[in-house]
């Protein structure tokens, strides 16, 4: 061996020693750099399809809602209706921007959240990992408030044609301060009394809203009823709905934002997400045709109201089931929830003769009940694995789970009940709850608010 | 000149203005109305709310013609109008006393 050759190949070792120890550092770096763009890409995945959910939930309270509820009064009630829904959009947005949100979903105690997220504080790009790991904590915000925005607005199909505009301001200030937010937080917030899935003593399955949405605004709707009275004339004069044209066209943007609000609940752009997607579009057919089919048998027509009625009934049913159960059980929940809430609107209604006027107690009560039992029923962990392998509806041998949302449900009534009623008797005493008899003949839009709906010589 | 008043059914509307138009009879006012005569109303139901609707909608046309053409008019309106069912609606026939064009102050026949 020459020298040159000994050299060349102390040469060759030192560059091999140096090319093998160089990748080492460069790899691990081009590593944390691959998972940061990977988050990254799921994190702006997640967002855009939860600032789309956002955007949808909205649209349910308005346009939806207001053309839905708008349609079914009188023509001289039309704008007070819709106002009832669109003030909505303003003030509990205002609330939840200086209190609301840290209330809800605060970490307080079991009950109400704390201050921690007042005037926004903390609230920004960061991620809050309790709720939604993946996307900033406004998103997260911002969506939840749709969902405040909305449940007050579903109470005023109980008292439309007859509520003064100033009771029904400071009615709903109240009752989303005194029933929503603790509501909100009993079942979604940190540490809340019912949170399956952040420690609550009682678990309960909520996917998107029946208890915390639906049957609290729906019994708070009936105890409005009962409260208020019925409406001047009712049973004696014809309250004919003045347009299904609207009704139906709202309606049917209900269903549409409601993949906002039930898949949008999965808070990510996951599978999950296309699961609650499903089984929302399933229920709200299957409850459309047996809401339909019930009124075919009973009165011999089927209407057009009755199928919109029929597939917002399904709607409210799935949405505690819906990041839970299969689309067959969402088929069938549906398939109930048409037919129980026809029933209760057409026959149990006129029974006990409460004027709720466009019929919150009847579906979004019963129907937010009905389902929130099934979820109990029907949840398994094939859909949603929330008990960690364990079973989770009553078909999966989990039996308890039915018991815990009845009591999920039965906190839900209480609390409506009780809040609505001392906040009826509050409003009553200071600003008064009622239209005057003359401004309630003369119609709300024009009493209240100095305008009217349709202006012939315009 | 006479006032002739007829309340029809309102898809008959654009048959009796066609007729009328070809014997020459071109003014005329129409209002959407609701009534009802002998004609029965029926029944909506508005989940599980039955309602007994006995107005119906109907349209009503007016217009003044000079005397002499006024059998004519109610002939050729009340042929077009018909389908000889129950709702065909009815005319009513009120002398006018008289008749001003608002532009010139015509008066009269003149003015119809």
């Amino acid at each position: 061996m020459t020298k040159l050759s000994l050299i060349f190949l102390s040469l060759l070792t030192w560059g091999c020693s140096i090319l093998a120890a160089q990748p080492a550092p460069d790899l691990e770096k081009r590593l944390a750099e691959a998972e940061k763009a990977v988050k990254a890409a799921q994190s702006a995945g997640d967002n855009a399809w939860m600032l789309v959910s956002a955007a949808l939930v909205l649209m349910m309270t308005g346009p939806g809602l207001a053309l839905f509820y708008g349609g079914l009064v009188r023509r001289k009630n039309v704008l007070s209706t819709m106002m009832h829904s669109f003030i909505l959009m303003a003030v509990v947005t205002v609330l939840w921007a200086l209190v609301g949100y840290s209330l809800a979903f605060g970490e307080g105690n079991s009950f109400i959240g704390s201050l921690q997220y007042a005037f926004m504080n903390g609230v920004g790009d960061a991620p809050n990992p309790d709720y939604a790991g993946t996307i900033p904590q406004g998103t997260f915000m911002v969506y939840q408030l749709m969902f405040a925005i909305i449940t007050p607005a579903l109470i005023s199909g109980a008292f439309a044609e007859r509520i003064k505009f100033t009771g029904m301001l400071l009615f709903t200030i109240l009752w989303t301060l005194l029933v929503y937010f603790p509501m909100a937080h009993m079942v979604w917030g940190k540490g809340g009394l019912l949170n399956a899935s952040l420690g609550g003593r009682i678990p309960a399955l909520d996917f998107a809203g029946g208890t915390v949405v639906h049957i609290t605004s729906g019994v708070s709707a009936l105890v409005c009823a009962l409260y208020l009275g019925k409406r001047k004339g009712y049973g004696s004069d014809p309250m004919r709905p003045h347009s299904l044209v609207f009704s139906t066209v709202g309606a049917c943007l209900l269903w549409v934002g409601w993949f906002g609000f039930n898949a949008g609940s999965a808070l990510a752009a996951s599978s999950l997400a296309t699961s609650a997607f499903i089984a929302t579009h399933f229920a709200a057919a299957a409850a459309a045709l047996s809401w339909l089919g019930a009124e075919w048998i009973r009165t011999g027509k089927p209407s057009m109201l009755g199928g919109i009625s029929g597939a917002v009934a399904g709607l409210v049913a799935i949405t505690p089931a819906s990041g839970f159960v299969k689309p067959m059980p969402a088929l069938l929940i549906g398939l109930l929830a048409g037919v129980v809430c026809y029933m209760m609107v057409s026959v149990v209604k006129n029974l006990f003769g409460y004027d709720d006027a466009l019929d919150a107690f009847g579906v979004h009560g019963i129907g937010g009940t009905l389902g929130a039992i099934l979820t109990g029923v029907f949840a398994t962990k094939e859909i949603n694995d929330l008990f960690k392998g364990k079973a989770m509806g009553l078909l999966e041998g989990n039996g308890g789970q039915v018991m815990n949302q009845i009591i999920a449900s039965a906190i839900a009534w209480g609390l409506a009940i009780v809040g609505t009623w001392i906040i009826l008797k509050v409003c009553d005493m200071t600003v008064g709850i009622r239209a005057e008899e003359g401004e309630e003949v003369e119609g709300l839009d024009l009493s209240m608010h100095g305008e009217e709906g349709y202006n012939f010589e315009a | 000149m006479k006032k002739i008043e007829a309340v029809i059914q309102p898809h008959k509307l654009e048959e009796v203005k066609e007729a009328l138009k070809r014997i020459g009879i071109d003014g005329m006012t129409i209002t959407e109305v609701r009534g009802h005569g002998r004609q029965k109303g029926h029944k909506e139901v508005y989940r599980g709310m039955e309602y007994q609707v006995d107005l119906l909608p109907k349209v009503k046309l007016e217009m003044v013609v000079p005397s002499s053409r006024s059998e004519e008019v109610i002939k050729t309106l009340g042929d077009a109008a018909r389908t000889g069912k129950i709702g065909d609606g009815k005319i009513f026939v009120f002398d006018v006393a008289e008749a001003i064009r608002i532009r010139n102050e015509d008066r009269g026949e003149t003015a119809l």
